[in-house]
């Protein structure tokens, strides 16, 4: 079983999905017997959910997307 | 896809989210409108080089970062910087991992910072270090993506999405930090991470 300094260290690319099934299946063993390292996978995996939300919620500024339609008929 | 007009009208759907990245990139309302609609005049010129089984998004944010890359980078006030200072892991989370335990950290960070905070931290990063975290953490493209997307190796992304996300967690905790929300000298050996 992987130790909790191996398993912290694949935390990035466990929550990215680049983790091989085994390799996955490995961090999942030793998150169901951790509680420690659970929580430090929980934290980051929920820190991304609020970046995420708060970084892609800006407004369209009025009439970018008639600009935008309009320059497909331009190019036509 | 058959024709121009169902191609324009299939992809004008990521309008929003492609305005959003491109003022995370260029962190101003008039480069990003700029940038969004030249995105959408080359995708529509090229049209005919897009392989219909493939994914239309990740096309669309390959020319947004593309064309940012190519055109915009040089406007840009702040010259390119590459270096982040040395960050230690988990920095964040060692100092606020366990503020408040009867609720989940997702409300509690949802609520700890401002829509404004988190834009600034992310905007903050050097560009080389901003791109890949932007590109991974708040549009989900894959290290594979985001290699072609900016042309470097997978392994370079990675490098930077470490480095990167270490930077933007560190300003997130001054943002904390500054408003009294932690103490501002953690003991992190209080923390239980351990080997």
């Amino acid at each position: 079983m992987a130790d909790c300094n191996e398993t912290l260290r694949e935390l990035e690319q466990f929550l990215d999905h680049e983790l091989s099934d085994e390799a996955r299946e490995v961090i999942h063993a030793h998150l169901g017997g951790c509680d420690h390292c659970l929580e430090a996978f929980d934290f980051h995996a929920e820190l991304r959910i609020v970046i995420a939300a708060k970084c892609r919620n800006d407004e369209l500024p009025p009439g970018l997307l008639e600009r935008i339609e309009q320059c497909f008929g331009d190019d036509a | 896809m058959a024709d121009r007009a169902e191609f324009a009208a299939e992809a004008m759907q990521y309008a929003g989210q492609l305005y959003s990245a491109a003022l995370r990139m260029t962190r101003n309302r008039a480069d990003a409108e700029d940038l969004v609609q030249e995105t959408y005049l080359r995708a529509y010129r090229s049209f005919n080089t897009f392989d219909e089984g493939t994914n239309l998004r990740a096309w669309l944010f390959r020319i947004l970062t593309n064309t940012f890359i190519n055109s915009y980078r040089a406007k840009q006030r702040r010259p390119v910087e590459d270096e982040l200072g040395d960050i230690e892991d988990l920095y964040m989370y060692k100092r606020l991992g366990n503020l408040d335990a009867s609720r989940s950290a997702e409300d509690t960070l949802f609520e700890m910072f401002t829509d404004d905070e988190v834009k600034q931290a992310l905007e903050e990063l050097p560009e080389n270090f901003r791109l890949p975290v932007l590109l991974a953490d708040v549009e989900d493209f894959s290290y594979k993506e985001i290699a072609e997307m900016m042309d470097i190796p997978i392994g370079t992304v990675m490098s930077r999405l470490h480095r990167g996300r270490k930077a933007m967690q560190k300003k997130l905790t001054d943002f904390a930090s500054e408003r009294g929300l932690i103490s501002r000298s953690p003991d992190p050996e209080a923390q239980h991470v351990h080997g």
